[in-house]
């Protein structure tokens, strides 16, 4: 351009382009800029120098550190296990009842247990075990459907309940007496009053007792106190699986609802379901 | 007559636009990206509770998940990019636009029909199961022709120019639709299983597939969202500000530093894969040289504010496209650093990486374009000035509180999120479960779902705003920012 355009508000010339009104200053590049895009260009080469970084047509430079990934992996897996192989041997030859004797097996069963725990059990019965609505009991207290014993628990969580991969999982059915008709409405009624008076909460009635009697007490027992042979729950302690109202309760034997827990030995080492049944165990309610 | 003649004829001819496509892309712009927050508002507020997908398969967070990313990067973003480009092409030229209304009309509609041809498959779940190149083959064969005819228009139009030098906002669209197509065929090359069937299969497998899938989608933002917009960048602040750019050659240096290092940072999504050692290298080093040559164009956009940096007290629309630029800078800062890989280590995979695309996309993205049609809206339907100034001071402010409740929970729950993840007790086992990260980052969900309708909401006061302007009312109101009078400021 022949004659210099500048601004006047900083003083700086301008391109003397202007485009839709809008110029340009011919300001330097800024120095800090400039070096630190410098810096990081030569931090990058060296970097490339280090580790592994150019390719060619049949392989790249290994780096002189002599870096690779997955050595690195292979390294810290390696180092991992050698870390738990010494607890994991003792863990896989000592029984339930000698790992919960012995302090220091029980705290790394308590811990790896903790972690079989809450990546396989918890989507179910709570991060913290306290089981959730609908079925999912909770494992924090005495109150077992199918044996609180260390044997009973790990065998439980071997080869769960009512399901279909196992043909040793844990199995029962309640019958469905009122969708089968097997009792009447008014039957289930008086039967739900009896339930409720095994635990205090309503007066006796004789008709449902004897309902009780006739249908249930083979399975829950004649006093209501369950069996734990079939995972028959216990009546008495107002502790509910499927709700605990008059309603719940005769939906519940109407139409029964019925828990299926996966069998676990196809996923989870011996070691790990040993681990999980003497953690569960110490929840609270072990016995 | 030779270009440079008609450059300095002292008559300079207005010349008739074409401005009704410019028109009908603004208003898309604007519909798609309320489109776009309301699925993200949506799809967040599943995440913090998950009985939100309805039970639904059309409503779950898979299908809507794309919706929303689709919807505000190519609906709300590329229909902002079409009306900008378009609109700065041809005035920074002097030429109409090539092609004219034909070609403006194809464009306009061919685009649209993208949008809803890959809209409506996501939600039937129609998909290739690519990040941000979920459209099946069909689709991504329409969208190559539209972006063909766009490069045509754009570059038949700079190729008529009136202007004897092409300016820096032209470089940076030309750039972007150019790496676009490029990307765009590479990552879709695909084989339909039929003629008459939706499903495809890619042609890349492994870790090629992964390779150039990374390729695409890290210059999907590379191209898409940053040159793309700084083409915006490098028009409507300086008009807004009524100031040059800063610099010249730093537009030079950081163009050509950006183009060239940009395309080699895609591996840094694939840190600690089956990704080769070198390749990761590779993304790594280039990422953090990225990092002074973005930080050329915030340098360029916030400094050609000299001399007019109280405009910022009183212009809410200068507000939206300056602060734009800081969380430009933020972002580009914050992403050479996640390239790293030892910071990598910890941020990958978790709501970090949500957190930092945000503060690019709502902050940087979002704010320039409400910017440019803050400044378009007017000018295209000749208006004497927007319906209110007070309603885009309330937008700002709504919208940048959205912002940082939004980053700001999304940090803190990524690095919560990363640090249980690799947590350790002493016995060598792993401190918490992944149900137990999931418990710890529900109130940060929360936070964040609500950041985003601010956002939103933000959105819906500007629509307002933007079509009682178009209906040309002005709204009786005293500004929230005056200027000060020049007596009072020689007294201070």
């Amino acid at each position: 351009m022949a004659s210099k355009d500048v601004d006047t508000i900083t003083g700086i010339e301008t391109t003397g382009h202007e485009w839709d009104g809008i110029k340009e200053l011919n300001t330097p590049l800024p120095r800090w800029w400039l070096y630190v895009f410098y810096a990081t260009i030569v931090w990058s080469i060296a970097y490339s120098i280090a580790f592994p970084t150019w390719p060619w047509l049949s392989g790249y430079t290994k780096g002189v550190l002599g870096y690779s990934a997955r050595e690195e992996f292979s390294e810290r897996m390696t180092a991992l296990d050698a870390s738990r192989a010494a607890w994991k041997d003792q863990i896989a030859a000592a029984s339930l009842q000698e790992i919960n004797d012995n302090p220091d097996l029980l705290e790394i069963a308590n811990a790896g247990g903790h972690v079989v725990f809450v990546n396989n059990c918890a989507p179910c019965h709570g991060t913290g075990a306290v089981g959730r609505p609908g079925g999912y009991p909770a494992l924090v207290d005495d109150d077992w459907l199918w044996g609180g014993t260390l044997d009973d628990i790990y065998t439980t969580i071997k080869h769960g309940i009512r399901n279909t991969q196992d043909d040793d999982a844990r199995l029962s059915q309640m019958p469905a007496f009122g969708a089968d008709d097997i009792l009447t409405a008014k039957e289930i009624d008086a039967v739900a009053d009896h339930v409720l008076f095994l635990s205090g909460q309503r007066p006796d009635n004789a008709e449902g007792a004897q309902i009780f009697a006739d249908n249930c007490a083979g399975c829950h027992g004649e006093y209501g106190h369950g069996d734990q042979a079939v995972g028959a729950p216990n009546l008495t302690d107002q502790i509910w699986l499927y709700g605990g109202t008059k309603q719940a309760i005769v939906n519940q034997i109407t139409k029964p609802r019925q828990g299926v827990m996966p069998s676990w030995h196809n996923r989870l080492s011996d070691e790990e379901i040993k681990e999980a049944a003497v953690y569960v165990h110490s929840l609270g309610g072990g016995q | 007559m030779s270009v440079a003649i008609a450059a300095n004829d002292p008559l300079r001819v207005p010349i008739a636009y074409d401005e009704e496509v410019v028109k009908k892309f603004t208003i898309a712009a604007m519909f798609w990206g309320l489109v776009g927050f309301l699925m993200g508002v949506f799809i967040a507020w599943q995440l913090a509770f998950p009985i939100l997908n309805l039970d639904l398969e059309w409503t779950t967070f898979g299908r809507l998940r794309p919706v929303h990313t689709s919807a505000v990067i190519f609906a709300f973003g590329g229909n902002a990019l079409f009306a900008t480009s378009l609109y700065v092409v041809q005035r920074t030229c002097r030429a109409t636009l090539f092609g004219g209304r034909a070609m403006g009309e194809f464009l306009f509609w061919g685009y649209q029909l993208f949008i809803v041809l890959a809209a409506s498959g996501y939600v039937l779940g129609i998909t290739q199961s690519k990040e941000y190149a979920e459209p099946e083959w069909y689709v991504d064969l329409w969208l190559a022709v539209v972006w063909v005819a766009y490069l045509i228009a754009f570059a038949g139009t700079i190729a008529r120019r009136r202007e004897p030098h092409i300016y820096v906002a032209n470089w940076f669209y030309l750039a972007f639709i150019l790496t676009i197509a490029m990307l765009h065929i590479g990552n879709n090359v695909a084989l339909p299983v039929s003629f008459f069937g939706t499903k495809s299969y890619i042609v890349w497998s492994g870790v090629q597939d992964a390779m150039t899938q990374w390729w695409y989608g890290h210059n999907a933002v590379g191209f898409f969202l940053t040159a793309g917009f700084l083409g915006i960048m490098y028009y409507f602040i300086p008009k807004q500000a009524e100031r040059p750019v800063y610099s010249y050659r730093l537009s030079i240096v950081h163009f050509w530093s950006l183009i060239f290092l940009y395309i080699w940072a895609g591996p840094h999504h694939l840190h600690y894969t089956a990704l080769p050692d070198w390749a990761q290298t590779l993304g790594m080093i280039f990422s953090i040289m990225l990092w002074m040559p973005s930080w050329g164009g915030m340098i360029n956009g916030i400094m050609t504010l000299s001399g007019a940096w109280d405009k910022l007290r009183t212009d809410p629309i200068l507000r939206f496209l300056v602060v734009s630029v800081a969380f430009y800078g933020m972002s580009t800062f914050e992403g050479p650093m996640m390239a790293i890989k030892a910071v990598n280590s910890l941020s990958h995979y978790t709501d970090w990486t949500i957190g930092h695309v945000h503060s690019g996309a709502l902050g940087w993205v979002a704010f320039v374009s409400f910017g440019a049609m803050y400044y378009l809206v007017p000018r295209l339907w000749k208006r004497e000035r927007l319906y209110s100034l007070r309603l885009v001071t309330y937008h700002f402010w709504i919208a940048t509180i959205g912002i940082v409740l939004y980053i700001t929970a999304m940090w803190i729950s990524g690095i919560m999120q990363g640090l249980m993840w690799r947590a350790y007790d002493q016995l060598g086992f792993l401190q918490y479960s992944f149900i137990e990260t999931v418990e710890a980052m529900h109130p940060y969900y929360v936070i964040r779902a609500t950041g985003g309708t601010l956002f939103l909401l933000g959105g819906l006061i500007m629509a307002y705003n933007l079509w009682k302007t178009v209906k040309g009312e002005i709204r009786d109101e005293q500004a929230f920012e005056r200027p000060i009078p020049v007596a009072v400021r020689a007294a201070e």
